[in-house]
């Protein structure tokens, strides 16, 4: 059984159908990049796995259970789950160490002492322990972002949805974002990311899905997908990427 | 170098400036002395109007010299603009232009302030000796400062009481899903109508009312807690707005990450939705806060002797009304270091997040 099972996710907003039954599995240590058109539904669909967004039809199940429906504690699956989302979306009243520990001491009760202590040991892996007791403001986007990333690890999730991280970034500040979730990739953590980033999609993902008008048209191992994709559509998309200059 | 634009034009600024000041002058030594001239009854008011008079003019001359600065600079930028200096000639141009701007603002404030005191003076005095007699404001201050503190009181008790309510509310109107209905319905008929009453209304109908129901404890209450209770009622449902209109402004990425985090509903409001929410309504609560204190003075139509109460009893035995501007005053003193106090935390707080 995969780690994450999604079979016939629908997902309407009013009266337009967003996600059109969606089958995805996820095994442990698998990382999964989602990419297509803007709007093609790739930020709903990982909203719908940590339940962000309920979800019209169709099961999520996450380790073997089922966690979509009612009567699910969905704040147990949250913590399973984490997520990283294109703005950053760090808490500005708090420093960085805080919004690093605020998780570990509220939702896990360790003491805050520790927790402080892990929070500054992970920022020194993307090195940034010396920006500890700054504020969010006081950083740079890619600054925020790291630790936004760090944010969601001192949770322990087992796996992580990542969605474009990079676009809110300017392109010098893109790598350093990227080589970290490279690191984590390498060490085994279970991923699901939308990203526009193809190069470093077909670097880093075991597998790549392509999302159109909320429908999986085609997935598959990166050189597949880049390389000799099925789908006329698919290669369009793909096309349009080259010609923007980012694959 | 004939690229160089040349200097803004400075000369009708210049002038137009030195007519102002002159007829300020003209117009502050007519008034003042036609005003002076009717005042017939007391001569300390008359001495007071040529102290007044002295000063706007003095004040006018102040102007007057600014005005002849914005005219010397103005010449000065007309030769070195002749000799080929075009950047000097722009700057002297520019000084001169910045003078006439400052003669304008001298002139308006000289003008306002001067009005403002001759219209206490006119008609020998009238205004002065209806609002502002020194010796009646000196007799009641004492009383009515003493009464003053129930006031205080009032406004305290009445604002912890709404702080917490007013956060009550606005977070049981925003309970989410169908178990929550009832409460968010409770919630917003009492904030909708409470913020219809009058409080002069709600005040009225608990401060009689009340005492005619016989219910235990309540009815036994001194009228001094019927007013907290009136004013606590009314201000919780504005108060309950702010909280909402704070909570609200926080965007929902915001909601989304604590939830993603694994936070519940109400630990994200209390972790990092209202911690961040209390600091934008900082100045919308300290209007509403300042607009409680000055209700408080609504309690004496239940009797209670407030110092509203005790200036309208020395205004009623002096046929005059400056005890009652003590009151007034009083309000203005407690009000302004409030304000200075909110802007000044708002401001260290903005630093320690930017700057560091
Ligand atoms: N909260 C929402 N309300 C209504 N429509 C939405 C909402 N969120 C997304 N959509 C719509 O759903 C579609 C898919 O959006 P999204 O999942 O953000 O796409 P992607 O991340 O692939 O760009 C878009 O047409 C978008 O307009
Ligand atoms: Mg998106």
């Amino acid at each position: 059984m995969a780690f994450i099972e999604l079979s016939g996710i629908e997902k309407s907003y009013s009266n337009h159908q967003v996600l059109k039954g969606i089958d995805l599995d996820v095994e442990k240590h698998q990382v999964v990049t989602l990419i297509g058109a803007s709007g093609s539904g790739k930020s709903t669909l990982l909203r719908c796995i940590n339940a962000l967004e309920t979800i019209d039809s169709g099961t999520v199940s996450v380790d073997g259970d089922v966690v979509s429906g009612p009567g699910v504690d969905l704040d147990r699956l949250r913590r399973k789950v984490g997520m990283v989302f294109q703005s950053f979306n760090l808490f500005p009243h708090m420093t960085v160490e805080d919004n690093i520990a605020v998780g570990p001491v509220r939702l896990l009760g360790e003491d805050r002492e520790g927790a402080l202590r892990r929070a500054r040991e992970l920022l020194e892996r993307v090195n940034l322990d010396h920006r500890a007791r700054y504020y969010p403001d006081q950083l740079s986007g890619g600054q925020q972002q790291r630790v936004a990333i760090v944010r969601a690890i001192a949770m322990r999730p087992e796996a992580l949805l990542l969605d474009e991280i990079t676009s809110a970034l300017d392109p010098e500040l893109v790598a350093e974002v990227l080589n970290i979730v490279r690191d984590l990739a390498r060490d085994g953590m279970t991923m699901i990311l939308a990203t526009h980033e193809m190069q470093f999609a077909r670097e880093v993902s075991d597998v790549v899905v392509f999302l159109e008008q909320g429908k999986l048209l085609e997935k598959g191992p990166p050189e597949q997908i880049f390389g000799e994709p099925k789908e006329e559509r698919t290669r369009a998309f793909l096309r349009q990427i080259v010609e923007a200059g980012r694959l | 170098m004939t690229s160089l634009s040349p200097a803004p034009r400075s000369r009708g600024l210049a002038v137009f400036a030195t007519l102002l000041a002159i007829a300020l002058l003209v117009t502050v030594a007519a008034v003042g002395e036609s005003v002076r001239a009717g005042i017939t009854t007391s001569p300390e008011l008359s001495t007071f109007s040529i102290w007044v008079m002295a000063a706007g003019l003095a004040l006018g001359a102040v102007t007057l010299w600014a005005a002849v600065s914005a005219l010397r600079h103005s010449f000065r930028s007309a030769s070195e603009e002749a000799a080929g200096e075009v950047l000097a000639s722009r700057a002297s141009a520019a000084q001169s232009r910045q003078h006439s701007f400052i003669t304008f603002g001298l002139a308006f404030a000289v003008l306002i302030g001067f009005a403002l005191i001759q219209l206490v003076l006119i008609n020998d005095g009238n205004i002065q000796r209806t609002f502002l007699r020194g010796d009646l404001m000196a007799g009641s201050a004492l009383d009515i400062a003493r009464a003053f503190i129930v006031n205080i009181r009032l406004a305290l008790i009445s604002g912890v009481i709404v702080l917490v309510f007013g956060l009550v509310l606005a977070i049981a109107r925003m309970i989410p899903g169908k178990a929550g209905a009832p409460v968010r319905f409770l919630a917003v008929a009492y904030i909708d109508l409470m913020r219809a009453v009058p409080a002069i209304i709600v005040l009225y109908l608990i401060g009689f009312g009340l005492p005619l129901t016989n219910l235990p404890v309540l009815s036994g209450l001194n009228a001094e807690w019927f007013a907290i209770l009136a004013l606590s009622l009314t201000y919780s449902a504005y108060v309950a707005e702010v909280y909402r209109s704070g909570i609200a402004s926080i965007h929902p990425s915001q909601w989304a990450a604590s939830r993603s985090l694994g936070f519940s509903y109400l630990q994200t409001l209390r972790f990092f939705i209202l911690p961040q929410a209390m600091r934008l309504v900082i100045p919308p609560m300290l209007s509403t806060f300042i607009a409680l204190q000055k209700d408080t003075s609504l309690v004496n139509v239940i009797g209670t002797l407030d110092a509203f109460n005790q200036a309208k009893f020395y205004a009623s035995s002096t046929f005059n009304l400056s005890s009652v501007t003590v009151v007034a005053i009083l309000f203005v003193i407690i009000t302004i270091p409030q304000t200075r106090f909110v802007d000044w935390m708002l401001e260290r707080g903005a630093n320690r997040r930017k700057g560091a």
